[in-house]
């Protein structure tokens, strides 16, 4: 019983790890963009939150009514104003820019929230709980995490395979000139994809927030395991990262369940038996 | 009033000129084509014309009496110029309807709809939900056109529609032509196969490293002097 109530929790942790790895796969997927910043703008929409908890004294949740739609804004303008131009060229190019944001996200959160950690308080959620059986009980918050991971994950297979929008954006990866050709603007469609990335982004930011605490250096572990989940998963399947997440969680919560220091080496122990076994991750859907 | 004019038209990539000078004129519901030998600039023109490839002046392209050469390419396809490129380029991870959706992107209205396209080539019909990449050459050059089509386009760009084909699947689709003619498209053909060019066009252009060797009715040009502008013997 024991065994399997780790196996539960770990994967519904990989809720969060999916979550945080679903947006670095759209950026990837549509435009060839590794986003280095990426943890560092989950982390940055958990400040946001915690400002507007602070302000407002609502609930983190609802928060998010504030926090997701200035961080569509934000992507928005930061792929049409900024990252649209380093791309067509160098690689390289995305990577210094977004590297360079990182730091510079990671040093104005210091200067505003300082080093001290913070965490998004919803006391009741800490310790409620879903009983399941005589001797099993999970988590209400790993049990929501997990659900909106699905539901997250569920809307963005909706958006590329129901709508025009999704259409131009696996069009564009495929092939962006002929996407233009017949009326793609690709400077919105990749403005739009950062978009919707940060709305993922803030949503994985405030449950991050509500389930463990972060200060503003939190980012670059994040982004760590949002690549091994989209390298484990395979490069441009979304639901690829769910599963992803899942045997990232599994894994860390085992290594943890053996002795607690291993919790992130047996995570990333796991990650390099896949990249030996399956380069390509397990439902690879990007070909090159 | 011509549909389009190409007035001196210079392009290239980077250092390298691959247009110089390229003067030509296209009359509304004509069908046009241009011949030529590889690297004779013939898809760097429909490159130029459909927006992927800047010109030297934007003055250097009008479509509809106003200048284009400084649009992007989806405005470019919004104002009524559609392309089938060369080697098709259709979109891999996109079913054949997708792939046919994806060319009504820029919202045109006009006689083309996924419907009327089915008819044209039924055989899209029946695999319509199968990826694109599950088409033979000549059903990929078919699905190349209805997408290109589904734009309503005013002019069509087609390069190079037989490259690769069999000569059996060639006449099938060039078979399309008549029907997509009716319709009032003017259609602007790039080929190597001067016989079907010939055979389809109501004006042919020849063109030779960069630039227009010859140009004329396909009545009035003898195969000595296309075969002098062509290979420039």
């Amino acid at each position: 019983m024991f065994w399997i109530n780790t196996i539960i929790q770990g994967a519904l942790i990989g809720g969060l790890y999916a979550l945080f790895a679903a947006g670095l796969s759209l950026m990837f997927g549509v435009m060839r963009i590794i986003n280095i910043a990426h943890g560092d703008f989950i982390v940055m929409s958990a400040y946001l939150a915690v400002a507007v908890v602070g302000l407002l004294g609502v609930n983190p949740f609802l928060a998010l009514i504030c926090v997701v739609p200035i961080m569509f804004g934000a992507g928005y303008a930061l792929q049409r104003g900024l990252l649209n131009f380093t791309l067509g060229g160098d690689i390289l190019r995305p990577l210094l820019v977004t590297f360079g944001i990182s730091v510079i996200i990671q040093n104005v959160l210091l200067e505003i929230f300082s080093a001290d950690s913070q965490r998004l308080q919803v006391p009741w959620l800490e310790t409620a709980s879903l009983r399941l059986g005589d001797q099993l009980a999970i988590g209400l918050m790993p049990a929501i995490v997990f659900g909106t991971a699905v539901i997250v994950i569920g809307g963005l297979e909706l958006i590329l395979h129901r709508t025009d929008l999704g259409r131009a954006f696996r069009a564009t990866s495929d092939d962006s000139d002929t996407a233009r050709i017949y009326g793609v603007n690709n400077r919105h469609v990749y403005a739009m994809a950062t978009a919707i990335t940060f709305v993922v982004v803030s949503i994985a930011g405030v449950l991050l927030g509500i389930r463990t605490i972060f200060d503003p250096t939190s980012g670059p572990a994040r982004l760590l395991y949002a690549f091994e989940v989209v390298i484990i998963g395979g490069l441009g399947s979304l639901w690829g990262t769910l599963v992803g997440g899942v045997i990232l969680g599994v894994a860390q919560a085992i290594g943890a369940a053996i002795d607690p220091s291993w919790d992130t080496l047996a995570g990333h122990l796991v990650f390099l038996t896949v990249l030996l076994v399956r380069p390509s991750g397990l439902f690879p859907k990007t070909l090159d | 009033m011509s549909l389009l004019e190409t007035i001196d038209l210079v392009a290239g990539y980077g250092d390298f000129q691959a247009l110089f000078s390229i003067s030509l004129s296209i009359e509304e519901g004509q069908v046009v084509a241009i011949i030529g030998s590889n690297g004779a600039g013939k898809t760097t023109l429909l490159k130029a014309i459909s927006g992927l490839l800047r010109p030297r002046d934007p003055g250097e392209i009008r479509f509809n009496n106003s200048a284009i050469g400084s649009l992007e390419p989806d405005e470019i396809v919004r104002m009524g110029i559609a392309m089938v490129p060369e080697g098709r380029r259709l979109f891999p991870s996109l079913s054949i309807e997708e792939n046919l959706r994806m060319g009504a992107y820029c919202r045109r209205s006009g006689p083309w709809t996924i419907d009327r396209i089915y008819r044209l080539f039924p055989m899209l019909r029946e695999r319509r939900h199968t990826p694109s990449t599950s088409l033979s050459g000549g059903q990929q050059q078919m699905l190349a056109i209805g997408r290109a089509l589904m734009a309503n386009p005013k002019l069509l760009l087609c390069d190079e529609l037989s490259l690769g084909l069999a000569p059996i699947v060639i006449r099938d689709i060039y078979a399309a032509m008549p029907g997509i003619r009716a319709e009032g498209t003017t259609i602007l053909l790039v080929e190597q196969d001067v016989n079907k060019a010939l055979q389809t066009a109501d004006r042919v252009f020849c063109m030779q490293k960069g630039q227009i060797t010859l140009q004329g009715r396909p009545a009035e040009l003898t195969r000595e002097r296309i075969k002098a502008a062509y290979f420039g013997m």
